[in-house]
């Protein structure tokens, strides 16, 4: 791979060790992709996750005196400020939250601990190269912003932010953006949750291929929401950071546009059936629950407003938690509008700065949870909470019943 | 007993050196998947499962799981010293390549001979990555 002299400078450690090693990074996965250079970004996104392997790196090159040439923004660990009044946590637990907090700020990162950056926080323009971690994000912005990121991980969208730069390999490149097979939708799909359940069936399917979604019928536009549920299903169950669906995303007018030449055949045709056959083999039965967790990708306030409407202004039932995890954004404008103190008032916790996969829910754990989202079921699995998956109407009945039936 | 030494190309991905005893997966593997105190692997019927990599020279497939639970796996192992020696890797990937920049895990890819092929379970094998090269003394011949 080809490197300036002052990139050279960087990597022999004549500006400091901590960008010694976020060169080493950026030069070792430059290597494996056969990159020819690196190229400027304009933006990052770090997928912090409070955990220590994450906290070590950052710390590595901050006290090694790196600071983000790119502010990057940040995922979410846990409202520690608020969520340890509420909840038991151990001090290493609090201690590692704590530390994770102080080494992202010195490295001078933008402190949003919120997952969803193209929604609000963080919006790439179409056809600028960013660098963006997170599961979530990373099909977002480059399927429907139409910018260009590979498929980061925390360090290595990190060490990008530090120096400005990432190789020039994977999306980044016009010809890797293409489509590589086809999945005709006959299935009709509502709200987000749905498009997050087609999104897990086709993950399975993708590998780490580019699908491109055919639709027969388009009700109507899906909502970004909805196309941020579908990348992080993609993106969970398979490697999927890019998708295109014909005639709707920015690089996909057309399907000949999708693939570059003469569409393929479908390989996939996605039903009806499907979706709900993928409903029922990833969720828990029903059941007496816990625990109603929304917001994996965090909610936006429309979500929130939505869970307001559909609520009728019935209470939580007594003995279930019903927590909903969102931006500081959109939980400042349900705090000045109103929406967060009705909700409260009807058994409905609004928090930003947190994700699902912290140790401060660990309460809830060996009792059974409901959530709209696979990819949050996926994960507190392995923390010993299963999740019963079901539609954001089904999760609000079940809330005030106190069970799924 | 007669000691059969071949030396072998191979491409830098994180330098530094290692020498061990090979541990040969040709499946791809989740480092998050092992026991930080032992370096033994967990993963449920993965073929390394209850052997452990600490100290070993790896020869991988490939990595698999989330980048965030790669990197701690990568890390854990590392803060109890119980990372390989060094690691040869078939196909490399992303997430593989950053978690082992992250703890300086010594690490070569493209060697020049199928490494499947060329080594085995217990072959002694010394790996430079400075110098780019992989030497393989075949454990002794039954």
């Amino acid at each position: 791979m080809f490197l300036s002299d002052e990139e050279k400078r960087m990597l022999d450690g004549e500006m400091g060790q901590g960008v010694r090693k976020a060169m080493e990074l950026l030069v070792a996965l430059g290597k494996t992709f056969d990159a020819e250079r690196l190229i400027p970004i304009t933006r990052a996104h770090v997928a912090l996750s409070g955990q220590e392997g994450d906290t070590y790196w950052c710390g590595l090159l901050a006290d090694g005196g790196a600071r983000c040439k790119v502010p990057p923004t940040t995922n979410p660990a846990w409202d520690v400020t608020n969520l340890s009044k509420r909840f038991e946590v151990t001090d290493s637990e609090l201690d590692l939250a704590l530390r994770t907090i102080e080494v992202y700020r010195k490295i001078g990162a933008q402190l949003t601990f919120c997952c969803t950056p193209g929604l609000s926080t963080n919006v790439p323009a179409f056809g600028e190269h960013v660098a963006f971690s997170e599961s979530s994000a990373t099909p977002y912005v480059n399927a429907v912003l139409g910018a260009r990121s590979n498929r980061e991980s925390s360090v290595s969208a990190l060490a990008a932010a530090v120096l400005g730069k990432t190789p020039l390999y994977g999306l980044h490149l016009d010809a890797n953006r293409k489509g590589q097979f086809l999945v005709q939708v006959e299935a009709t799909l509502e709200d987000p949750y749905d498009w997050g359940l087609l999104g897990w069936f086709v993950g399975r399917f993708s590998g780490s291929r580019v699908p491109v979604f055919n639709f027969r019928t388009l009700a109507r536009r899906p909502s970004p929401e909805a196309l941020l549920y579908l990348g992080a299903e993609l993106n969970t169950s398979g490697a999927v950071p890019m998708y295109h669906i014909a005639g709707l995303t920015p690089e996909a007018l057309t399907l000949k546009e999708a693939f570059g030449k003469t569409p393929p055949d479908a390989e996939l045709v996605v039903t009806e059936e499907d979706i709900r056959n993928q409903e029922e083999a990833i969720s828990e039965q029903g059941g007496p629950i816990n625990l109603v967790m929304l917001g994996c990708p965090h909610y936006s306030y429309g979500q929130i407003r939505e869970i307001e409407r559909l609520m009728k202004g019935r209470r939580v039932r007594e003995g279930v938690a019903f927590w909903v995890l969102t931006s500081f954004e959109a939980l400042e404008l349900a705090a000045r509008s109103g929406e967060k103190e009705r909700l409260a008032a009807l058994g409905v916790d609004l928090v930003a700065d947190t994700c699902i996969d912290e140790p401060c829910w660990k309460s809830f754990e060996g009792g059974l949870g409901v959530t709209d989202s696979p990819k949050c079921a996926y994960y507190r699995e392995r923390r010993g909470q299963p999740f019963v998956i079901r539609s954001l109407q089904k999760c609000i009945e079940a809330a005030i019943l106190g069970e799924v039936r | 007993m007669v000691e059969e030494t071949k030396s072998y190309r191979c491409r830098c991905i994180v330098k530094g050196s290692g020498s061990g005893e090979a541990l040969v997966s040709r499946e791809p593997m989740c480092f998050y998947l092992c026991d930080p105190l032992t370096g033994t692997v967990i993963e449920k019927n993965h073929p390394l499962q209850g052997k452990s990599l600490a100290g070993k020279v790896l020869v991988l497939r490939s990595g698999k799981g989330s980048s965030v639970v790669q990197v701690d796996g990568f890390y854990q192992l590392w803060a109890k010293g119980n990372l390989p020696a060094a690691i040869i890797v078939a196909e490399a990937e992303p997430v593989l390549v950053s978690s082992a920049v992250v703890v300086d895990a010594v690490m070569v890819d493209r060697l020049e001979s199928d490494p499947f092929e060329v080594i085995e379970d217990g072959d002694w094998v010394e790996v430079d990555a400075v110098a780019e090269t992989v030497r393989v003394t075949k454990r002794s011949s039954s």
